[in-house]
């Protein structure tokens, strides 16, 4: 097989973290691939390359999607946040705090994959109880801290932001 | 008062909670994982691997390969100048002995070249029998894993070879009221890091090879290049990246990888990325040994153990680095008990199969599951109650241990029992679930077990660190010990902060780079903390003395010692108000040539125990842990709920409790997984699960309610009075669940996992 590109490529164009990016992907190309080699986003991992591990996940149009099993080319007009698009320089987003205050970061291979789906959740489930939690992060695993802090710290920042309102 | 409560023991920066120092680099995504890495004009590297578990390479062609567009460099075990690389491991090779074998390997310009490149390859093998499973490997007439290996009798592997002798066994059991024998088994585990294993290497215009990677023990990694390129030690370099995750196991696939991508560097001149996916590292990565065991206890009447004989058989797979587990396996054989006739002999079995490697506990989660359940049923025997029994021959201070240890630290087994046993309403729970019916019954059960701190007698538990403080006060610490997720550089800095007197905020640990550091041997054996973090604590000490000369100078004082460092200002004891902030003295320390770093060592003192004598002092000191798991098993389904573990781990002294309590969490859902879930469904020496989809690990549904409790005592072995506790966290986890699985369903489970089925089965035999 010496024919390994299977055709032209696409040009699509999406928001990242609030700005419009224009690139072209090649048609089998997964949007992680698009955002990783593409656009330098590496804080999105790649943990298994078939969505079981959820270190790829980001958020597309408010939902946490998991990159590695979607293609590039079909996010064209769509609105994507990374994990590099939370913090504001130095000033980290109140969840990114949460996460260090109580401890729920280990080896931080999965920490971005956690704190997107964390935040899809909780943009529309704002008073989540604990199980709800840890229903909404059961697609993202993690082998280092058997989940309770990160349970803790999404607990934390869920309260922190039912007090703000 | 060994329950840990903050401020128990009289620290400023240690023994509390310190946000994690690489946290925030963690948390915006901006760590930098080998994989992320990118330098110009780097090429993707990938490796070939064969079809069959034990083949012989009859033909090998690359010119199909080499020709295709993009494809820089191909290959094979001909262009190696030995055919081992370092260890019996092969970076590729004639013979495949494993189905992680590697025959070529491939440098191209882009991912999709280095595809093509990989298929292009044309290769014709012979099969060669094989074997699979321990039995296999040890009949009569086996078909040889290793052919003209001087190192193997048949299959089995001398340097695996370790005893343990006390007494005499053979007349004690004569003497015994009544004698018990179990056998038990255990499966191969993957370590599931969530990174998988990457490197980047690059080659320098001086000749010499820096690699970048994820690598759980960088002096390794260093070896490994040297060797796979035939360059001397001080050519090669390994530049620690961060570390998503390695529980013992980024170390042989990992080193293979740092081999591989140098020769594809050196071969090119360009660097090599190689990113291995989640299905090579799951077939080519070592796993927890899989264990056969024989357990032969005897006792009197009265309770009291006298004599045990333990005969433990692992497979070692196709290939083996390191035969130390089997001194820690030895070791720990007995457990945590009292006995004055010991006998341990170990094994260790070559076969086609995934190779065996180290992954948390080392050997004493597969131990301990088997004699936490077998002293229970050596209870049930004598027709005492299993608690009572355990407490009459614990271990206990000035007790002397199975290997002939004399204890002199001290051991709050008591301690941790007493106050688990209450938190869980143990014994009243027992009672309550010894005679259920119904479909779902509830159970709860316990595990008592110690581990040894640091490498022991295992291997050289010396490590560096090299610490300096720049002219504005900030301090910088270099180790050779790695950051994988534990915390490490978070303890560090604590105690680099507790000894100098100066917030961590000030001080910057950095990962490991070979150049810059003394080889400190693998990051491995909970030792970071209890022994590694000695040689930080000395250089700390060091440092702070010359820099108390600079401050007795400027407070125009003859002795240093009437100067003391306190919470980041220089005081000059008895005067008050005389203080000169930290910075100052750095300042000018620096301009009036002070020596502003200090690299030292630690080397544990020497301890008597060797595999030859299969006796004597084997660790400097040991952690004492305690499990309770309660469950629930449906009668209808088989299905079995973990519903509880309370962890209770003296570490002597706490660090940092959350980090640390992170470590139980963790291992909390490592152990479960290891009991119940984690199963390589290996047929014929093929793994069948090799990704997340079939391969299961707990998610955050999956795992129980959990409690942490540290304890602490005064040993003032480890550093700050520290002792082990990574291991320890998962080690004895799977024993409290199969012994409350006991305690729900009456039923002994020899052999695990033991999952939904099997339960079912086992139920309604």
């Amino acid at each position: 097989m010496v024919n390994f590109r299977m055709s032209e490529n696409i040009k699509i164009a999406f928001t990242l973290n609030g700005e419009v990016v224009n690139l072209e992907v090649e048609p089998d190309q997964t949007l992680l691939s698009a955002l990783r080699d593409n656009l330098g986003m590496t804080g999105v991992k790649e943990g298994c390359s078939i969505g079981e591990c959820g270190t790829c996940t980001v958020i597309v149009d408010g939902k946490a999607t998991k990159s590695c099993i979607a293609l590039a080319a079909a996010f064209d007009g769509r609105e994507i946040v990374t994990i590099e698009g939370l913090a504001n320089g130095d000033q980290l987003h109140p969840i990114q705090e949460a996460f260090i205050e109580k401890n729920a970061i280990q080896c931080g291979f999965c920490t971005p994959g956690f704190i997107m789906s964390a935040l899809a959740y909780l943009e529309k489930h704002p008073r989540p109880r604990r199980e709800e939690i840890r229903k909404a992060i059961s697609g993202n695993l993690c082998r280092c801290t058997g989940y309770e802090q990160i349970v803790d710290a999404i607990e934390y920042y869920a309260n922190e932001m039912e007090e703000a309102q | 008062m060994p329950l840990f409560a903050e401020g128990n023991k009289k620290y400023s920066h240690i023994n509390k909670f310190c946000p994690r120092v690489d946290a925030k680099e963690k948390v915006t995504g901006r760590a930098d994982y080998a994989a992320d890495l990118v330098f110009p004009d780097m090429l993707f590297g990938g490796s070939l691997h064969g079809p069959y578990t034990h083949a012989k390479v009859k033909r090998i062609c690359v010119e199909k390969a080499l020709a295709v567009p993009g494809v820089r460099a191909v290959l094979t075990y001909k262009d190696l100048n030995k055919p081992f690389s370092w260890g019996y491991y092969t970076y590729m090779t004639e013979i495949l002995r494993y189905e992680g074998d590697v025959v070529a390997i491939v440098a191209a310009d882009t991912k999709h070249a280095l595809e093509a490149g990989l298929e292009a390859i044309d290769v014709e093998y012979e099969e060669l029998p094989a074997v699979y499973t321990i039995d296999e490997a040890m009949a009569d007439g086996a078909p040889l894993v290793h052919e003209n290996n001087e190192d193997c009798a048949g299959n089995i592997w001398s340097h695996a070879r370790c005893k343990v002798r006390k007494g005499d066994v053979d007349v004690a059991f004569t003497d015994c009221d009544v004698i018990v024998e179990r056998e038990y088994e255990t499966q191969a585990v993957e370590h599931l890091y969530l990174e998988p294993e990457a490197a980047v290497a690059v080659p320098e215009k001086n000749g010499c090879m820096t690699v970048y990677a994820c690598a759980a023990n960088p002096f390794f990694g260093r070896r490994w290049i040297a060797d796979s390129l035939g360059i001397p030690r001080s050519k090669a370099r390994l530049v620690q990246t961060t570390i998503g995750g390695s529980f013992g196991g980024k170390e042989e696939l990992m080193g293979l990888t740092i081999g591989r991508a140098s020769l594809l560097a050196d071969a090119t001149g360009h660097p090599v990325k190689m990113v291995i996916s989640r299905e090579e590292s799951i077939v080519c990565s070592s796993k927890r040994h899989p264990f056969k065991f024989k357990y032969k206890a005897g006792v009197n009447k009265d309770g009291k153990l006298q004599a045990l004989q333990v005969t433990l058989i692992e497979d070692v797979g196709a290939y083996h680095m390191h035969e130390f587990m089997s001194f820690r396996a030895v070791v720990h054989a007995a457990g945590a008990y009292v006995i004055p006739n010991v006998k341990v002999d170990i094994l260790g079995v070559f076969t086609n199969t995934v190779t065996s490697g180290a992954m948390r506990g080392y050997s004493s989660p597969q131990i301990i599951y088997a004699q936490e359940q077998f002293y229970e049923e050596v209870a049930e025997e004598l027709g005492m109650d299993f608690l009572a029994f355990k407490k009459s021959n614990m271990l206990h201070k000035g007790a002397i241990h199975p290997c002939g240890q004399e204890l002199n630290e001290e051991v709050i087994l008591p301690e941790i029992i007493e106050n688990l046993c209450a938190k869980t309403d143990f014994e009243g729970k027992r009672k309550k679930y010894a005679n259920q019916t119904g479909d779902k019954r509830k159970g709860i059960g316990m595990s008592i077990f110690h581990r040894g701190c640091g490498l022991g007698n295992e291997s050289i538990d010396a490590s560096a660190a090299y610490i300096c403080v720049h002219d504005d006060g900030s301090v910088m610490v270099n180790v050779g010990l790695v950051e994988n997720g534990q915390g490490l550089h978070t303890a560090y800095s604590q105690i680099v902060a507790e000894t100098l007197g100066v917030p961590v905020e000030k001080i910057l640990v950095n990962k490991v780079d070979t150049n810059t550091i003394l080889d400190s041997g693998p990051t491995v054996a909970s030792r970071c903390t209890v022994m590694g973090a000695q040689s930080v604590r000395k250089a700390a000490q060091e440092l702070k003395s010359y820099l108390k000369e600079t401050a007795a100078m400027m407070f125009h004082t003859e002795s240093p010692d009437q100067v003391a460092l306190e919470d980041g200002m220089f005081i000059l004891i008895g005067v008050p108000d005389a203080a000169i902030p930290f910075h100052e003295v750095c300042n000018v320390h620096h301009w009036t040539g002070g020596q502003s770093g200090v690299m030292n060592w630690y080397k544990p003192p020497k301890l008597s125990f060797s595999c030859k004598t299969g006796f004597g002092d084997a660790f400097p000191t040991y952690s004492y842990s305690v499990c309770v798991a309660e469950v629930e098993v449906d009668y209808k389904t088989g299905e079995i709920t973990v519903e509880k573990v309370t962890s209770g781990h003296d570490v002597g002294t706490v660090i940092n409790p959350e980090t640390s309590k992170g470590q139980i969490f963790g291992g909390i859902a490592m152990g479960q997984g290891f009991a119940m879930m984690e199963n390589l469904a290996i047929k014929d020496g093929k793994i069948r699960n090799k990704n997340l989809d079939t391969f299961m690990i707990a998610s955050s549904m999956d795992t129980p309610e959990m409690e942490a409790i540290l304890f602490e005592c005064e040993d003032k072995t480890g550093t700050y009075g520290a002792k082990s506790l990574g291991e320890n966290a998962t080690e004895g986890v799977a024993s409290a669940i199969i012994n409350a699985l006991h305690n729900a369903t009456g039923e002994r489970i020899n052999k695990i996992p033991i999952n939904k089925v099997k339960m079912f089965e086992l139920l309604h035999k």
